[in-house]
């Protein structure tokens, strides 16, 4: 069985993952480190401050635009990448 | 070169709704304030209205979204985005910070939502483009 040190390997791994689980904090928990530091400022003062009712939107382009200019980029660089790939006849 | 779908059932409801699919994905991209949306989505319906037109009735026959416009829709969609980020830096603001837009009759808050309009007409573009540009490829418009 030539592939029995790969599954030993892959057990040992998701064993890992598992134990790590446990210290993860509940979905939704308010006392999460995630849920206590910018994503309260964002609930309360978007409204306000960027004037659109649909909070997602505003943290997409407005707080977080670098991060969403960053998507965009790749996007682009996907599509540049099958252009000078698939690209026939051209320099050769 | 993908050719017509020889059916006409097929082809008379890709005619039908194409018109309708796109202009839900300009609602999706203009609403993106105020309800589920925005530009990735309204750019992704967009290019299905493309894709949908492509395979059924033929890479010929498409007049606006063509191959060779789409590549240069895609950069200029990222164009605007990135613009838009870099005029407020002549304005005394920071990078991406809407607020200091040149933008008349508008400040503030009024100005941030303005700028993520425009931000995601660009994202739109930039998503539009690039999708058909790929599919153009795979699917070899050129040959």
């Amino acid at each position: 069985m030539r592939r029995l040190p790969v599954l030993l390997v892959l057990a040992a791994f998701a064993a890992l993952l598992i134990y790590a689980e446990g210290d993860l904090p509940d979905r939704g928990d308010v006392q999460a480190p995630a849920n206590q530091h910018v994503s309260a400022y964002y609930i309360q003062h978007a409204e306000e401050e960027v004037e659109t009712p649909n909070i997602v939107s505003g943290v997409l382009a407005d707080y977080r635009g670098y991060d969403t200019l960053g998507e965009t980029v790749v996007i682009f660089a996907a599509g540049m990448a099958s252009l000078l790939i698939l690209t026939r006849g051209g320099h050769r | 070169m993908i050719d017509r779908y020889d059916s006409l059932i097929v082809t008379f409801t890709t005619r039908l709704l194409v018109p309708f699919i796109q202009i839900f994905a300009l609602y999706v991209i203009a609403h993106g304030h105020f309800s589920p949306g925005g530009g990735f989505q309204g750019g992704a319906i967009l290019a299905a209205s493309g894709l949908l037109v492509r395979i059924s009735l033929g890479q010929p026959v498409v007049r606006w979204f063509t191959h060779s416009r789409m590549r240069w829709l895609g950069a200029a969609g990222l164009l605007i985005f990135a613009g838009t980020g870099i005029v407020p830096l002549f304005f005394g603001s920071a990078y991406l910070d809407y607020s200091g837009l040149p933008i008349p009759f508008l400040s503030g808050a009024a100005l941030r939502a303005t700028g993520i309009l425009i931000v995601e007409i660009g994202i739109a573009m930039a998503v539009l483009g690039i999708l058909l540009t790929i599919f153009d490829h795979l699917s070899g418009w050129d040959r």
